[in-house]
């Protein structure tokens, strides 16, 4: 129930909106340091929640051609490329606070003598009994599991083949479904990096699309997701407006407003959301929300202990400005490369001094009212 | 949206990887040597180099040249995906602007009908209260059609929330509105017969209609002041950030919209209450509107630049002659009416300027990326259990 924490601060949402003994809170843990960039959960989202296509774009800027989330993307894929060629130390990348892999973390790894790939596969992706990234990519065979999906270790391996045998092939250097370093040619590795990752609507903590919701249209569902009514939605725009990492969109064509549900008709079901489900690399983890933020920190730790100190976590704190994400990120470089805020704020936090000073301004219409009443005619 | 979305002119012109000649517009940039393992790399740089993931060169400096107030907030440096946007930016529409004058407009009237009306001041009290009927059924109206649902509208009513101002607001209208319609409607009652039943209701039509005028007079500060609650209760960072000030600028302009109406509609010796709450209003607004555009740093720079900056010169300059003119032309009816017009003109300026203000934030990151940064630069991230960041009144 109503809490001193409604507005702001750690609370349990779906306790807060009024749910007696609610379930676990779900939510997705995105380690975007396995992201591959396969789209597999856009897809799997638009076909299990029948979202329209919205046109084939390209951007131009990057892989990325979704173009961020809206009303018919409720997953996204970022891809940022970064790069600083070596003996092209130029303007463009020279600033970067979290070198690319070439300058601080792959320089000091060949430093110290490891073998990324190894490593890869040592790490895995922090999913108890999930299949380790990298030993895929290497071709050693397919490993599917039971978590993780399909795998297109096939494919891949003759890919490697095919970009080894060819020696006039010209590399387009498109991202392909294996790490770079698994090609044959390790000389050869470029020193360019690939952020990818998959964004989504966070189901905040405290959510503002939902508080400035007139119609009652966004509800808290009994698992602290976020979900719109589209049955009630009339489309006025306000979620549009309140949402500080930009996700819910008005869809122009029905003129009412959508993102991501968390699937909830298959969390009813006690099923994984579609996108989680297809995500060959277990980058996209769902769970229990408490459970996801250890197994976060673990993850995080892992990384750091082999020098990867620019994995940092991104919204897993139920003390930051929206009392934490329900979709929370591992993230390789500052939010703000992938497109979202370094340090959000619920706009509620700060309603009431907004009715205060209302109620002060309005006060002070009327004194001027009853003042400009005295005098001549 | 499809500012984010848009396809570069060339976007057809085959796969990204392979960027045309026609791409670069400054050529190779210099000490660039593509190699043949680094193709990606080097694309990264010259698109880089030609200018994506930054602020449009051209703009800035076609502005800088126009010695805009701005070039004294030097060139923020910061970090994005792409240059595209963060938050999603309103979708509203210019309705809304004009709702904003026209509720406030609405609201000011039926504060000062009551002034006339406690005065006897007959002219200005009938014109205010059919000034407010009609910015009644103007607000209704552009309220409705800038849903994407229209005829859903009556949603609005099946909640009150008190977290979301636009239903505070739904409930502050729909308490409002027949009030003023009552007090404008009843001013018809002069044509009615002075006999019979409809005779009595003649008789009991002026006191009913002070009733219910004064009834919507209460609620009135509300309804002119909630739109800016409503504004700064969003992500939209130029909004938000202007919290203190806004309900301030929306109150004053409200009270010089009235009185530029019943500076307009008044007879010449019964709208000494409207000069003064002209006066009283441009200070509140102009002050407000002072400290919004200048006191919030990169988040005022909207107000001050491109169109909303000269929308809210213009308004400045407007309510100021409208003020001068309503006292220095005191004895002249033309004079009265015209800066009654400047008056209402500047309101109505006033809130295109915040409206397109907001909206222009939303639209660069760096609205978003550089306040936010600042606040960790110094050492105060927005959290629950440090209570350096939490407002105080
Ligand atoms: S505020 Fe934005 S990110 Fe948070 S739940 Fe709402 S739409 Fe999702
Ligand atoms: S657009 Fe729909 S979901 Fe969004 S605030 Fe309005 S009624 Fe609620
Ligand atoms: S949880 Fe469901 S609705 Fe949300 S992005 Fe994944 S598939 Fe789409």
């Amino acid at each position: 129930m109503v809490s001193a924490n409604s507005l702001y601060g750690p609370v349990d949402p779906a306790v807060d909106a009024g749910y007696d003994a609610p379930p676990s809170r779900k939510g997705f843990f995105t380690d975007t340091s396995v992201c591959i960039g396969c789209k597999a959960c856009e897809v799997a989202c638009k076909e299990w929640n029948l979202v329209p296509e919205d046109g084939i774009d390209l951007l131009g800027t990057s892989y990325d051609n979704t173009g961020g989330l809206g009303a018919d993307s409720w997953r996204a894929v970022h891809f940022v490329e970064q790069s600083r060629p070596i003996g092209n130390k130029g303007a463009p990348f020279a600033e970067l606070p979290t070198g690319p892999s070439g300058t601080g973390y792959a320089a000091a790894v060949a430093a110290a003598g490891i073998d990324a790939l190894e490593e890869a596969s040592r790490l895995g992706t922090g999913v108890p009994g999930g299949q380790p990234v990298a030993e895929a990519a290497a071709g050693g065979g397919c490993g599917c599991s039971g978590g993780g999906g399909g795998c297109g270790s096939k494919s891949s391996a003759a890919a490697s083949a095919a970009a080894g045998a060819g020696a006039g092939t010209k590399l387009l250097g498109m991202p392909g479904m294996h790490a770079p370093g698994a090609l044959p040619d390790r000389e050869g590795r470029s020193d360019v990096r690939w952020l990818m990752a998959s964004n989504v609507c966070k189901h905040c903590t405290h959510a503002a699309c939902l508080d400035v919701c007139p119609t009652g249209s966004l509800f808290r569902t009994e698992f602290g997701t976020v979900v719109v009514q589209e049955d009630i939605c009339n489309g006025c725009g306000y979620c549009v407006s309140a949402c500080p990492y930009g996700v819910i969109d008005r869809r122009e064509s029905d003129g009412r407003a959508w993102k991501c549900t968390l699937c909830y008709d298959r969390l009813k079901a006690d099923e994984t959301p579609a996108c989680a489900k297809a995500c060959p690399t277990e980058s996209i983890q769902f769970g229990d929300l408490d459970e996801l933020r250890e197994r976060a920190e673990r993850r995080r730790q892992q990384l750091h202990d082999v020098g990867v100190t620019e994995a940092r976590l991104y919204g897993h704190d139920p003390h930051d400005g929206v009392g934490g994400d329900g979709a929370f990120f591992l993230l390789l470089d500052e939010p703000e490369v992938y497109g979202l805020p370094p340090d959000p704020v619920v706009t509620t936090r700060d309603l009431p001094d907004m009715y205060r000073t209302m109620a002060v301004a309005a006060g002070a219409m009327v004194l001027g009212v009853l003042a400009s009443a005295v005098g001549r005619r | 949206m499809s500012g984010a979305n848009g396809t570069r002119p060339e976007g057809s012109a085959g796969p990204a990887t392979q960027p045309s000649p026609t791409r670069e517009p400054g050529g190779e940039p210099a000490g660039h040597t593509p190699t043949r393992t680094d193709p990606v790399g080097g694309q990264a740089a010259r698109m880089w180099e030609a200018g994506m993931g930054r602020r449009e060169k051209g703009r800035a400096g076609r502005r800088k040249r126009r010695g805009d107030v701005h070039a004294v907030v030097p060139e923020a440096e910061f970090r994005s995906y792409y240059g595209q946007p963060i938050l999603k930016p309103p979708i509203w529409t210019h309705d809304i602007a004009y709702y904003l004058f026209t509720g406030g407009l609405a609201a000011g009237s039926s504060m000062l009908a009551v002034v006339a009306d406690a005065r006897g001041e007959v002219s200005v009290r009938r014109g205010l209260r059919l000034t407010s009927l009609g910015a009644l059924g103007a607000s209704a109206y552009f309220l409705i059609i800038d849903l994407g649902r229209p005829e859903r509208f009556y949603n609005m009513l099946r909640v009150a929330k008190p977290t979301s101002p636009m239903s505070v607001g739904t409930w502050i209208l729909t308490a409002y509105g027949p009030l003023a319609g009552a007090a404008a409607v009843l001013e018809a009652a002069p044509l009615l017969p002075d006999r019979g039943v409809l005779g009595l209701l003649r008789r009991c039509a002026p006191p009913a209609a002070s009733a219910a005028g004064a009834g919507a007079a209460v609620v009135a500060p509300l309804l002119a002041t909630y739109t800016a609650v409503l504004f700064a209760d969003t992500a939209v960072p130029s909004w938000h950030e202007v919290h203190r000030e806004l309900p301030f600028v929306f109150a004053g302009s409200a009270l010089a919209a009235s009185a530029g109406a019943a500076l307009v509609l008044g007879r010449t010796g019964e709208v000494g209450p409207a000069r003064r709450a002209a006066l009283l209003g441009a200070c509140l607004e102009l002050t407000a509107a002072h400290r919004v555009e200048h006191g919030h740093g990169l988040l005022s720079e909207p107000y001050v630049q491109g169109r909303p900056g000269r929308y809210l010169r213009a308004a400045r300059a407007l309510t100021v002659a409208g003020v001068a003119g309503a006292w220095l032309g005191r004895r002249s009816r033309l004079a009265c009416a015209a800066s009654g017009a400047a008056l209402m003109a500047g309101s109505l300026l006033t809130r295109m300027a915040v409206f397109e203000a907001g909206v222009h934030s939303t639209k660069d990151p760096k609205y978003v990326v550089v306040p936010q940064r600042e606040r960790l630069a110094q050492g105060r991230p927005a959290r629950s259990d440090t209570p350096q960041d939490i407002p105080v009144v």
